[in-house]
């Protein structure tokens, strides 16, 4: 690989570069930011060690101008490489012009690096020194290098190098370049040439227009998504109210507390496993143990308590907030008050790369498993016989009843449903909040507004209700603040109720009325 | 639609009469035994002044609650946010009379407003510094809300629970506002170091007393108010509302009109509670906000016993007692309590505690 540089740039002209670079660090300031330009630009293998040393205050210098390089090895004459003392030799100073300097020259010489990380980041450091002696080893770096990523990168750094040059030819590259790039720190130094080059302010504007255009198409872009990722958040923490509030009419304002104890299973499942082979494992096998807790609990709850006052919702709302303030207690005496850390397993890490876009994986993860959660649910209550007897009974208790169907027990199993989905609501949202007693509390009003807002009863108002108030909050969020897009939100809300009372997919005819 | 069992409210008994007047008697009493020496056996301590006040006003905001729920069936959960703002409006007052004795001494600007740059005093903080128009503004800006909000829900007739989803988003939304340093409201801290009102330092026993006497005044007054409300022709309607709704306007009633005067009125009740509140307690921030507060107060009419209006009072009175008393002598246990209470009234004592001693048979 040194080879093919070699090839590329002349070696004897090379070595006098090197060479006659040299005295400059012997120099004043100013001769030492020049010399240290020119050892960026020579591509000699042995300015490298020799800038590192400068950064690092090993480079020594003798009253009569001979420079010392120290490693761990001992000290040594540059350039012959002879053993030296160190003496009174002082270290070479510098300053921040110095230093600009050199994180550029150090970057332009470690682009040729074997190591794909280091010539990603010395292309990062070249970009920020701007220097036109490096576009000369940026093009050779450039002409050799097969990763995209990189690549793009080393296009920058060339682009915004080829700015810094005196010629407005090379100048008019740079910004033909930018142009194409959809980066605000490349809009940033086109801004910033435009003062130094009044002369090409025209096509600096045009490369500035068109980097905002696709900038602004990208955040658009990044809004939706994040907006989608919270609307999926949403749909989560509302799909198992859509059954037991849609569905079945029972308000459950403990909701809340079965999404948190879907998290502290998942708390719980982790803590078993960890040491075991399984570990790697815990969060997928948390979705179904979080299921189960739920359920239970809500099985638990509705033959033990909400049945008895089927009919008196306003009733059942109130018991069911005692409900939520017992279950908050219990798990606060129990795993305590402060949040409970959950990992997220390594493939749910790090961010994904999408045509520019940066999107995060966990949220990425939960968007697909609120997908898959409201799939799960649609096809548990369309093909499944528990799912045609949950209708049967929603639609005509009586005649259902009638026809075979234990009412009370389709009643138990549709309630232990709609929380054993709350719980896996509880396993996502593990990953991106705090584990704590009152996890809930902040998705129930939420929940319940994208119900309201969606129709009750309609699943796939329940969907589109979701996504609508996470977009809505998620676009606003930018002019208005996190808070105030709540407030706009809540009563842009009451406001849409005045208009559709029933919600976006209201349920038409007598069901409506019950 | 809340109840199943249609209790017209009857003309308070000559009996219930007596023991009514002979409580307020002994509330009466407090603040003077307070003024006993402390080596007197009947001496009150400041303690039992100041938490009694307190709970004062808490049984005015439950006559409220109960008006509206028990016997209008409008279960509000956010009635809260009528007592915040009642408290905010008289909180403001109480700002505007520290004067240049703040913190940073600033004549006119409350501490927080110097603290966070405000140049001058925001234009609805004018005015503010009289009395008179502080204290309409605590009734008038609670009873404006309710208008606004309770005609938009009234009117395209959102009844039940998803009326107590809309109060209760609505006093969650104010509270997430009011948390917002840029509102003006003092943000995340609110109002308190208050020094006086009406001339009166708030620290004196002679201004404690007055505020007492005055709570006790107002709650004598909203229970008379709601007594005379309930027991009128409109109070039949109430129930009948309450019980039957959709029969009601098909025999005629603007049901709209009637439920959006009571929830006004009620809004207005507990925005004087909150009023009467915030001196006593010497803070008011955007807590008072939480859902979590209106819901506890719906449950001390439930607990006490809800389309009555003593049940309202007793149950204020009673539930807080054992907070109070629980949450000192075993604070793990308060949150069971109040979570069982939520529980056990609706399972067991749909009547509350006044039902318990209702000679009265149903059906």
């Amino acid at each position: 690989m040194l080879l093919a540089i070699l090839l590329l740039v002349s070696p004897a002209r090379a070595q006098d570069a090197f060479t006659a670079a040299l005295p400059g660090l012997a120099g004043g300031f100013g001769q030492i930011a020049e010399a240290v330009e020119k050892l960026g630009a020579s591509a000699d293998p042995r300015a490298l060690p020799l800038l590192q040393a400068l950064q690092e205050g090993r480079l020594l210098k003798r009253e009569d101008g001979t420079l010392l390089l120290q490693t761990d090895a001992g000290t040594s004459e540059v350039p012959t490489g002879r053993p030296a003392e160190a003496g009174d030799a002082e270290a070479v100073r510098v300053n921040n012009r110095v230093r600009g300097a050199l994180r550029g020259a150090l970057g332009s010489l470690q682009i040729l690096s074997t190591n794909p990380e280091e010539r990603l980041k010395a292309a990062e450091d070249v970009f920020r020194s701007r220097s036109a002696q490096n576009i000369a080893p940026l093009e050779a770096a450039l002409a050799r290098e097969t990763i995209p990523a990189i690549r793009a990168q080393l296009e920058l750094s060339l682009a915004a190098s080829r700015l810094a040059s005196p010629d407005n030819a090379v100048r008019l590259q740079g910004i033909n370049a930018l142009a194409e790039v959809t980066d605000q720190n490349a809009r940033a130094l086109l801004l910033e040439t435009k003062a130094q080059a009044p002369d090409l302010a025209r096509q600096i504007d045009g490369a500035v227009a068109k980097i905002e255009g696709r900038l602004k198409v990208r955040q658009m872009v990044e809004t939706f998504f994040q907006g989608l990722s919270l609307g999926s958040v949403l749909l989560l923490a509302a799909l198992g109210l859509a059954v037991t509030f849609g569905v079945m009419g029972v308000i459950n304002m403990a909701h809340g507390e079965m999404v948190m104890l879907g998290a502290y299973a998942t708390y719980m499942v982790q803590e078993a496993l960890s040491g075991t082979a399984l570990a790697p494992f815990a969060l997928p096998l948390a979705i179904p143990a979080a299921f189960l807790l739920a359920a239970a609990v809500g099985a638990v709850l509705e033959r033990g308590l909400i049945r008895y006052l089927y009919g008196r919702p306003l009733e059942t709302l109130l018991m069911t907030f005692g409900v939520g303030m017992i279950l908050q207690q219990a798990v606060r005496l129990i795993f305590g008050a402060q949040n409970r850390e959950v990992v997220s397993p390594a493939w749910m890490q790090g961010t994904l790369t999408l045509g520019g876009l940066s999107l995060t994986a966990n949220r990425v993860w939960i968007i697909v498993f609120g997908l898959l959660v409201l799939g799960l649910v649609v096809a548990a209550i369309r093909y499944t016989r528990f799912g045609l007897e949950m209708r049967a009974v929603v639609q005509n208790r009586r005649i259902a009843a009638t026809m075979g169907i234990r009412t009370g027990r389709v009643d138990a199993l549709t309630f232990a449903f709609g929380s054993g989905i709350a719980g896996m609501a509880g396993v996502a949202l593990s990953q991106i909040d705090n584990v704590s007693p009152n996890l809930g509390t902040g998705y129930i009003i939420d929940s319940f507004m994208v119900v309201v807002f969606g129709g009750v009863g309609s699943l796939a108002g329940t969907l589109v209700g979701a996504l609508t108030l996470g977009v809505l909050n998620k676009v606003m969020e930018p002019y208005a603040g996190a808070v105030l897009a709540k407030v706009v939100v809540l009563v842009g809300i009451m406001l849409f109720i005045q208009r559709r009372p029933r919600g976006m997919f209201a349920l038409k005819g007598r069901a409506a009325e019950a | 639609m809340s109840a199943t069992t249609a209790t017209l409210p009857a003309q308070p008994r000559v009996t219930l009469r007596l023991v009514l007047w002979g409580a307020v008697l002994v509330l009466a009493l407090i603040p003077l035994l307070n003024q006993l020496p402390e080596t007197s056996a009947l001496h009150v301590g400041d303690f039992i002044v100041s938490i009694t006040g307190k709970w004062i006003t808490y049984a005015i905001l439950a006559l409220a609650i109960d008006l509206a729920w028990g016997y209008t069936g409008i279960l509000s959960l956010g009635h809260g946010a009528f007592f915040a703002l009642g408290g905010y409006a008289m909180g403001m007052h109480l700002m505007r009379l520290i004067g240049p004795r703040g913190a940073y001494g600033h004549p006119t600007l409350p501490d927080f407003m110097v603290f966070l740059g405000y140049p001058e005093l925001p234009w609805y903080w004018l005015g503010f510094d009289m009395f008179p128009y502080a204290f309409f503004m605590a009734l008038f800006i609670p009873g404006l809300l309710a208008l606004i909000v309770g005609y938009l829900a009234f009117r395209s007739r959102i009844t039940g629970v998803y009326l107590s989803i809309l109060t209760q988003a609505l006093t969650y939304a104010l509270m997430l506002a009011f948390f917002r340093n840029d509102m003006g409201f003092g943000g995340n801290n609110g109002f308190t170091d208050f020094k006086e009102l009406l001339g009166m330092a708030l620290t004196t026993p002679l201004a404690r007393a007055v505020l007492f006497y005055a709570s006790l005044v107002a709650l004598v007054g909203s229970y008379w108010i709601c007594t005379r409300i309930s027991v009128s022709k409109l109070g039949r309607v109430l129930v009948a509302i309450r019980d039957a709704e959709s029969r009601v306007r098909f025999l005629g009633y603007s049901t709209t009109q009637v439920k959006l005067f009571v929830f006004v009125i009620s809004a207005v009740l507990a925005g004087l509670a909150g009023a009467l509140y915030v001196p006593q307690v010497g803070i008011i921030n955007p807590g008072e906000f939480s859902p979590g507060n209106s819901i506890e107060a719906v449950i001390w009419v439930a607990v006490g016993g809800r389309g009555t209006l003593v049940g309202a009072v007793v149950g204020a009175f009673s539930v807080n007692a054992l907070k109070t008393w629980l949450t000192t002598a075993a604070p793990d246990l308060w949150l069971f309590a109040l979570g069982g209470l939520f529980v056990a009234v609706t399972l067991f004592l749909p009547r509350g505690l006044v039902g318990l001693f209702s000679r009265k048979v149903e059906k």
